[in-house]
Formats: structure tokens, sequence, C-alpha cells
């Protein structure tokens, strides 16, 4: 066998898991979309703080397994000061680095930065769903088909 | 004391390790383990001898049924009807007129609703279901309500996942049309007291389907004594193939209802002036149905019928004691559903660890469990769970598997910790 458990579930991932980062609603958050797997149940809300295009704050609540709590508090730790644009290129990153068998380039792996640590979900093709939730949802406020959050 | 004294001393013995040995997917090694199979309420795994019968069809009598004059076909129209009888035997129906073969127990119920409910249940009738019944128990009602008028009332569960009978008596009344509620839960394990249920529906002059999907592989069935309309179940839960399955219905009302579907095989005579139907029960079987699936459901049946039902029901009674005293020594896990009359299913959490993870773990470890809503949402909501892990016992399983499980469900709390 050539993966082990502990790919999957590094430390990191545990920890994130267990004390995520950034989670709770945003009281004056400018963009607000909802993820939902109805397979397994889990549930995400997203909360951005934007400027023009970019992402000035961003913090998430919900329920979900370790996988995709752990993603979305990496997801919001390497989303803060971004732009949109380059926020989506994160994303491509991150799926090519989840769901390809290929070794990422030096300069797209130091992008991604903490983001890696899920690099194990690659070979639990089941798990991938959890790990991308959050960019899903991500995405669908970039591209603008979210619920926006009214200021009043 | 004295009864568990009593069940010991019965003769009624499983020899699990030589009915291991019909199933061939149990010889196998899952990501470098024996595998553990431990998700039974799913789907069942298929003996040998129902494997073999698949086989046999295909190789030497496939032909399609009530239509041939040749050799082939009348040998495969017998196959058939035979099985019929088998289900007859099974669940120890009046008539083989009574045993409609249809895909799963999701179509039967589908077909009682839009076949008996569609043309009987009308504006303010009242269907009463249950807070633990599976989705295929409530959404064919809700189509039949949005059709017609009809109400949905639902029977509440305490904190042990049992029925509240005294909320169901509240429930009937003059406007009850009809009850569907399930025999075993797929989510909890409770045994319902359909018995009681079917006698109170009656007095309200309701008719009853019964959700077996989850009994008829743990329990013998008697559709007469219990005196129920209708009775469904699936085949692959019952070790059987996949897309078969059965509806009983009792005789009159059957005679009563409209078709479900039309096409060939359900038709006596056909002009564009009138069309006159089958006689049952082949009016609500139309079109080539699932041949091969139909003869490995009556060799599974005689597989079941082998080993004995009620020598099932006994091991797996045990085995699901010995299970639920186990996993109750690992810390920070609590069991959904603990009535006091349940069967071979465990459903569980364990805090600090989502369902979806343990289900991943286990499985590294060759260990197969079911996570998620097991279509059965608004059980979750009762409960405040957003999913639950669920082992789900056959006959096949052994108290060694369960120590295993236990090994594994100890070996995630360890990676959580
Ligand atoms: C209680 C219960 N009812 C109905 C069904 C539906 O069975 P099928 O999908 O085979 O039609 C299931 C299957 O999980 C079940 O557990």
């Amino acid at each position: 066998m050539t993966f082990d458990l502990r790919d999957l579930y590094q430390e990191v991932i545990v920890d994130h898991n267990r004390n995520p980062k950034n989670f709770g609603k945003m009281e004056n958050a400018t963009r607000v979309a909802e993820g939902y797997n109805p397979l397994c149940g889990d549930k995400l809300h997203l909360y951005l703080k934007t400027d023009n295009d970019r992402i000035d704050d961003v913090s998430f609540d919900g329920t979900g397994c370790a996988i995709s709590v752990a993603s979305a508090s990496l997801m919001t730790e390497a989303l803060k000061g971004k732009t949109f644009s380059e926020a989506e290129q994160i994303f491509r990153d991150f799926h090519k680095l989840v769901t390809q068998d290929v070794s990422l380039q030096d300069s797209t792996m130091q992008q991604l930065g903490k983001l890696a640590v899920l690099a194990g979900v690659r070979e639990f093709p089941t798990r991938v769903k959890c790990a991308t939730l959050c960019w899903h949802t991500l995405h669908s406020i970039l591209e603008g088909t979210e619920t926006t959050v009214s200021t009043e | 004391m004295t009864s568990a004294l009593k069940i010991d001393s019965t003769p009624l013995r499983l020899d699990v390790e030589k009915l291991r040995a019909d199933f061939p997917i149990l010889q196998q090694r899952v990501n470098g383990r024996p595998l553990v199979y431990l998700d039974n309420a799913a789907t069942t795994q298929k003996p040998v001898q129902v494997i073999t019968s698949q086989d046999q069809y295909y190789r030497e009598y496939n032909s399609n049924i009530h239509r041939g004059v040749h050799t082939l076909s009348s040998k495969a129209t017998a196959a058939f009807e035979q099985a019929r009888s088998r289900v007859r035997t099974f669940i120890h129906a009046a008539s083989d007129k009574e045993i409609i073969f249809v895909r799963g127990a999701t179509e039967a119920i589908n077909l009682v609703a839009q076949s008996y409910g569609r043309s009987r249940l009308g504006q303010g009738d009242e269907i009463i279901i249950s807070e633990m019944e599976h989705h295929s128990n409530i959404v064919p009602w809700q189509l039949l309500c949005e059709q017609t008028g009809a109400i949905l009332k639902v029977i509440p569960i305490n904190d042990d996942g049992e029925l509240i009978m005294d909320e169901y008596a509240k429930l009937l009344g003059e406007k009850t049309a009809m009850v569907a509620v399930t025999h075993i839960s797929n989510a909890l394990g409770t045994i319902n007291p359909v018995r009681q249920i079917i006698e109170m529906a009656h007095a309200h002059a309701a008719v009853v389907l019964i959700d077996g999907a989850q009994a008829a592989p743990h329990t013998g069935i008697d559709v007469q004594s219990l005196d129920c309309d209708f009775y469904v179940f699936s085949g692959h839960k019952l070790f059987a193939p996949t897309g078969i399955g059965v509806l009983y219905g009792r005789q009159h009302l059957l005679d009563s209802m409209p078709p479900y579907q039309g096409g060939g095989d359900m038709i006596r005579m056909v002009s564009f002036a009138k069309t006159l139907y089958s006689d049952l029960p082949y009016k609500f079987e139309a079109g080539t149905p699932n041949i091969a699936g139909v003869i490995g459901l009556g060799a599974a049946i005689d597989y079941l019928d082998a080993i004995g039902m009620d020598a099932i029901a006994q091991y797996e009674h045990k085995l699901l004691g010995y299970a639920t005293s186990a996993v109750k020594a690992v810390p920070g896990l609590k069991i959904i559903g603990t009535a006091r009359d349940k069967t071979s299913i465990l459903s569980f959490t364990l805090e600090g660890i989502h369902p979806h993870d343990l289900g991943t773990i286990l499985d590294y470890d060759g260990i197969a469990i079911r996570t998620g809503h097991h279509c059965a949402m608004p059980v979750m909501e009762h409960f405040h769970v957003p999913a639950t892990a669920r082992a789900s016992l056959a006959f096949y399983n052994t108290s060694g598997e369960i120590d295993y499980f236990i090994q594994s469900l100890h070996k995630a709390r360890e990676i959580f910790r």
C-alpha cells in the first residue's frame, strides 16, 4: 500500500478541524453563499467582506467532516487580501492538487502554501468533494451566482 | 438470566463459518485486509446459489416468459412462476395472485400510492406515516398529497427511536384513509409493533402498507397473521439481485385498483376502442420483467428457508447484543436508536469525529459501514445530528468481526486525539 491514513489525516488537518480558523458568522459581510453536499449532509456558509475585487476578510460556519472543515479553515487563511482573480487561480491549483496524480511545479506548491497538506485527498477519490465544497462555494460568490447579502 | 438460558438451549444454531463460504465476495481483501461487510442494511451480499441461478438462466434457458410456445420460454415461465410461489410461501400470502413483482420497495410504494391512492383518496383524506420512515415511504405520499389534496400526518418518535403509540392513536380518525409505516427502521433498527399498528388502523377502516425492506432479511413474515393490506420489500436486501422486489397486496384490493403502467403482458385484449386488462398478478406487471432477478429472488428464498428465518433472527439478536455492549465501552460513542425491540442495526456517533471520516478510516481497515443520513433525514433532525455511522449486520457476520470493528474505532479516536 502506498498511502497511509496519516497522509490524509495530517496533524494540521486534525488541528484545523478541532479549532478552525475564521470560524463564525461575519456580521458585516458584503457577500454570503451557502455550500451543501446532499450526499453527506455537509453544509457551510461562507462570508466575505470585499472591496471592489479584493477579499478583505473571510469567515465560514457550518458542519462537516474533518476534511471539509479543515479545508474551509485553510482556505480562509489563504484568501485574505487576495484579489478575485488570484483566488480563482488558487482554486484551480488546489483542484489539481487534490484530483490529479501529477507533481505540481515548485512555484505552484509555494503559492498553495499550507493548502498542500490536503494533497492526501487525492488517494481517497470519495473525499475530493469534501475538500472542494468550500472552494466551489467561493467560486459561486466570485462568479456572482450567490445570494448577496443586503446591507440593510 | 433465565430467559437468556432458554435462548441458549434452543436447538437453533448457525454454522456461520460454513455459511460464509457460500459468499464469494466475503473471501476477498479490501485495502489489504479481510473484508468486513457491515453495510447489510444498504444491500446484502449474494450467496453462490443465487449467483449460479443467474448464470444458469442466461446460459441455459434465457427467453421471454408468458409468450412463447418453445421449450426455453416454457422453462423460463415455469421458473418465474415457481419463484412467485416461493415468495408467497415465504411471506405466507394466500395466493400467488397477491404477489406482484416490481423493481424494489420504492417502486412498490409508488405503485400503491399512484394506483390505490390516486383512485381512492381525495381532498382532506389523511395519510399517516411516521417520523422514522425512509424517504421512499415519505416522498410517494407527498406526491400523492399534491395530486389529490390529501393530508400527510406523521407519528412522532421518542428519544429511544420508538413510535409514540399514544400519538398514533390521536392521529387516527374518520379522515384516515391510509397508514404507511416501516416494519423495521433502517436508520435506527427499531422493530415497530406492526400488528398493533394495523389493528388500530383497521378499527378506523384505514388501509395499511407495511414497508418491509429491512424486515424481510431478519424476521419471518406472515402477511395473513399480520392482517396487513400491502407489504413491500426489495430483493437486494434479501441476498437476491438488485432490480427486483415484491408488492404483496390483498387480492380484493389489487382487483379493484387500476393498472399502474400499461404495456405488454398486462392486457388480455387490445383494440383501439377498448383494452381489457389481464387478471392478477399480471395486471400490474407491464412489459418484460426482470426474469433473472425473479429467479434469483426465488433462489435466495430457498437458501434462507434452508437456514431458517428463526435461526437467523436468533443469531442476529445475539450478535447485536454483543456488538451493542462492545461499542458502549468505546469512550465518546453514542448509540442513536435504543429501542427495546430492535434488530441488526447499530447507528452511532463518535464524539469529535464526523461519521464521514470514520467511514474512511474503517474502510482503510477493510470495514464497510454506511455513513450519512441513511435516506431518513427526519430521523437525523430528531436526534440533532447531520449524519450517523451505521453498522448493519447479517447472519454471516461474526463476533470476531465486531472485535476488529471496535479496534478500528479506537484507531480513529487515536488519529483524532
Ligand atoms: C426501510 C426502507 N424502506 C425502503 C427502502 C428502499 O428500498 P429500495 O431502494 O430497494 O427500493 C429502503 C432501502 O434502503 C429501506 O431501508
